[in-house]
């Protein structure tokens, strides 16, 4: 007969694992595209154990005890791997809270007789799992931040490719918003990739950048100026007319910068500027 | 005391800086390079700064500074060879050097000013090995 829950959980883990995995199978949030069934079991029989073997009948009064450590340290590497995995909030916060509902369960079934001493013990069984589910749910926001902190990471390296357009000739077609840490990034790559190219002129396409304010004119100026100190020529295309017309707005001044309306034209210039003419072989057919 | 060496390329003067230029160095180059460029009658002087990793903004207005004063003497100047790091160190504290060309390297550096100063440069015909 196990009257506290220390004794319940040292005695009846097996028991309690049972019917903490038959309540999260009979659970509506189950999420078995996600997860088998015998790893949702694995994951819950570790949880279980760690739990039994640190709780002794002084600690589980102290949720913050250290002794706990070794639990929140297997509770915190699951929420993180289930957010990564694409769980929601809701589950994971069932997922704990489905572990209270079963040793309650037990805990009333043993203690049928004496329900002062139910109501302790549920007391302190409640404060235990409350502060697992602060840490539960610290460590799935955690985790899904650093998916989105990879994802920014990702989007702005991808989104910023230098490429060789000929030789001697570059050209960066920039989407998206340019902000301070994007504009470090696009000068870092570009200028490096002038003093490995060897090339002469670089051609910032900002066609896909959705809007211009003085901000981002003032970075565009940086780049520009920055590639001239390289000793480079830099121009800027694909700006739209409504780009045109906030940047006169707006007052910026970029007639120091050789701006053309499209890659096309651009691309047209930086020949010229290399002395280069295409020119189409005479008597060969249009295809 | 150290000294930085200003070579004689016909009618340009390069100057190749290898170490990082202190505050004295770069004012001892400016005047041994306006000198120079008075003695010699250059039309242009390069300033090679690859090997230069570290710039702050009295290096950058020691370079201003050489353009203007070189351009008082009839001569253009041309900073090559700058490491993306420092030109990204020279905009970000203002100083976007107008008025100074730039170039890759040495040899467009030559050219540029090449172009720069034009076929009728008398000068320039005495030099042997010229590419025109």
């Amino acid at each position: 007969m196990a009257n506290t829950i220390t004794e319940l959980l040292k005695k009846n883990k097996t028991q309690l694992l049972d019917r903490w995995i038959h309540v999260q199978l009979t659970s509506q949030t189950l999420r078995d595209d996600l997860m088998s069934d015998d790893e949702l079991r694995a994951q819950s029989e570790e949880l279980v154990n760690a739990l039994a073997k640190v709780i002794t009948e002084e600690n589980s009064n102290q949720p913050d005890s250290a002794d706990f450590d070794e639990v929140f340290e297997i509770l915190s590497t699951i929420s993180m791997s289930r957010a990564r995995q694409g769980f929601s909030p809701r589950e994971t916060g069932t997922y704990i809270n489905s572990l209270r509902e079963a040793i309650i369960n037990l805990l009333q079934e043993q203690l049928l007789e004496s329900p002062a001493q139910l109501f302790a013990e549920s007391q302190k069984l409640t404060r235990l799992l409350d502060h697992f589910s602060v840490i539960t749910f610290e460590t799935f926001i955690k985790g899904r931040e650093e998916v989105i902190f990879r994802q920014t990471e990702e989007i702005s390296d991808i989104s910023t490719p230098v490429i060789q357009i000929w030789d001697g000739i570059l050209a960066l077609p920039i989407i998206g918003t340019l902000d301070s840490s994007r504009t470090q990034v696009v000068m870092e790559n570009l200028l490096q990739k002038i003093v490995d190219t060897g090339s002469s002129i670089a051609i910032l396409d900002i066609s896909g950048v959705p809007a211009v304010d003085s901000l981002v004119a003032q970075h565009l100026i940086k780049t520009v100026s920055a590639t001239r100190l390289m000793g480079a020529d830099c121009i800027i295309s694909g700006i739209r007319p409504e780009i045109a017309q906030t940047v006169v707005h707006l007052g910026i001044d970029l007639s120091n910068i050789i701006t053309k309306a499209s890659l096309a034209s651009a691309l047209k210039h930086a020949f010229s500027l290399q002395k280069l003419v295409i020119k189409r072989l005479e008597g060969d057919k249009i295809r | 005391m150290d000294k930085i060496p200003i070579l004689r390329m016909g009618t340009f003067l390069l100057v190749t800086i290898q170490v990082d230029l202190y505050d004295r160095l770069a004012l001892n180059l400016e005047s041994d390079l306006i000198n120079m460029v008075h003695k010699t009658g250059a039309r242009g002087v390069l300033i090679d700064i690859s090997a230069v990793s570290i710039v702050d903004s009295f290096m950058g207005r020691i370079l201003g500074n050489i353009a203007c004063m070189t351009r008082v003497l009839d001569a253009e100047t041309v900073v090559v060879g700058m490491q993306p790091a420092v030109a990204i160190t020279l905009i970000e504290l203002g100083l976007s050097l107008n008025g100074v060309y730039t170039a890759l390297d040495v040899e467009r550096g030559i050219s540029l000013l090449q172009t720069k100063l034009g076929p009728n440069d008398e000068l320039a015909d005495d030099d042997a090995d010229d590419t025109e």
